[in-house]
């Protein structure tokens, strides 16, 4: 699971208000490259949610992302450092945790696994 | 490899549109190997030239009992994928999504089919089975490719976050006329088990499926004659959307239909976009038609 997904995932047990974005516990974390593509970063920046992405990407062990998108998209280190954190950080074991009710959703094998039990649904 | 086509047949579909079937017989993996005989016609099985690389390799999909096999229903929904394989390109989509991946064939036979012209594009697919899922990751690695799986029922977690934003959607979902109970199991008979007309599921999809399209969105859906998908274009009329049918094969055992939409005002590229009337008119003639031919 990279935090291009992780940023559109929502807690969706029944009730619960405070549902994105979910705290990632990191066991297993690999690196694999992707290409470079700064238009397809560009689309997304508009999409994804900052705060989450830079949380997201701590708990995977990666720090570099200033805690604000600069207002300058073109500027490529930047754009570098976004690429890093949202396409080539997988999280292979680990667990996806509600904010509001605790509930761990498993990440194994690089699946999350959000399938609800059937009192949460 | 060899090419080798079981018929040579070729299917129309309603506009006009020549494709060979490539009926595909399923056989265990092992048989490839003992039967690559070029005498053998009468075999039913066909194998892709080592010069398409489009689809998926038949025999680098993961398998696990609990994971439905790609099947005639698969194929169908790939050599629709092929068919519109240049319009694809053109329409030039960021994200394509497949909702019930299973063994990960389809999902794959995409990515395979647009990665030449279109190296950026990033793929999404869930299944209800964890299994599945799992085996999806598998298919796709022994391919040297990659998209995100998450295991949930339909879109269920990314619905809200992802609204608006698939441009490519593949659904080939459980059709299968049965019980309604028989719906949702675990396991390998969530993959066929569809309720009522087959209906049950695709039902459930429809909506998610429009949340999730973007504004030049297209949706491909499997169906059988069974499952009403005259009813099913209306359904998606109504919230705005134009279809045809891609391609139609009928096998021993199903009638397959499988539906292309998109949202009215967008121009598809291909065919423009007709009244409900005409449309509804056309499709329920070349249906008959295609009924028609199986009597016989």
């Amino acid at each position: 699971m990279r935090l291009i997904v992780h940023n559109m995932l929502t807690c969706n047990i029944k009730g619960v208000v405070n549902k994105f974005p979910l705290r990632i516990e990191a066991e297993k974390v690999i690196k694999k490259d992707v290409d470079f593509n700064p238009d397809f970063l560009r689309h997304m920046l508009a999409k994804i949610e900052w705060k989450a992405l830079v949380d997201g990407a701590r708990s995977m062990g990666y720090t570099e992302l200033p805690d604000h998108a600069p207002a300058l998209e073109s500027d490529e280190p930047f754009l570098k450092k976004f690429h890093h954190a949202l396409l080539e950080l997988n999280l292979e074991e680990g667990s996806l945790v509600c904010q509001e009710t605790g509930r761990k959703f498993p990440v194994e094998k690089g699946v999350p696994n959000m399938l609800l039990h059937e009192d949460e649904v | 490899h060899t090419l080798l086509f079981h018929s040579a047949v070729p299917v129309a579909s309603l506009f006009g549109e020549i494709y060979p079937p490539r009926n595909f017989r399923r056989l265990p993996k092992t048989a490839f190997h003992q039967k690559l005989d070029p005498l053998a016609f009468n075999l039913q099985w066909t194998v892709m030239s080592e010069m398409t690389s489009r689809t998926a390799d038949i025999m680098r999909v993961s398998s696990h009992r609990e994971v439905y096999e790609p099947c005639d229903d698969s194929f169908a929904l790939v050599d629709a994928l092929l068919a519109d394989q240049t319009n694809l390109i053109n329409h030039n989509p960021k994200l394509c999504m497949e909702i019930g991946c299973g063994s990960g064939y389809v999902i794959t036979s995409l990515i395979l089919l647009l990665k030449e012209k279109l190296p950026n594009v990033h793929y999404l697919a869930t299944d209800t089975n964890p299994i599945a899922a799992r085996v999806t990751n598998e298919t796709l690695q022994a391919h040297g490719v990659s998209a995100e799986v998450v295991c949930t029922d339909i879109a269920s977690c990314l619905e809200e976050r992802l609204a608006g934003l698939v441009d490519v959607m593949v659904v080939n979902p459980p059709y299968v006329p049965t019980p309604e109970y028989e719906v949702g199991m675990e396991g390998i008979a969530s993959a066929w088990a569809g309720g009522e007309n087959g209906r049950s599921v695709i039902d459930r999809v429809l909506p998610v499926v429009d949340r999730l399209l973007s504004e030049k969105g297209w949706f491909y859906l499997v169906t059988l004659t069974s499952n009403y998908p005259s009813e099913i274009c209306l359904v998606m009329r109504k919230r705005g959307y134009a279809s045809r049918i891609v391609v139609q094969r009928s096998t021993e055992e199903e009638n397959l239909i499988i539906l292309k939409f998109w949202r009215d005002k967008d121009e598809e590229g291909v065919d423009k976009e007709t009244s409900s009337e005409s449309f509804m008119k056309q499709f329920s003639r070349s249906l008959s038609s295609f009924m028609e031919k199986q009597w016989r």
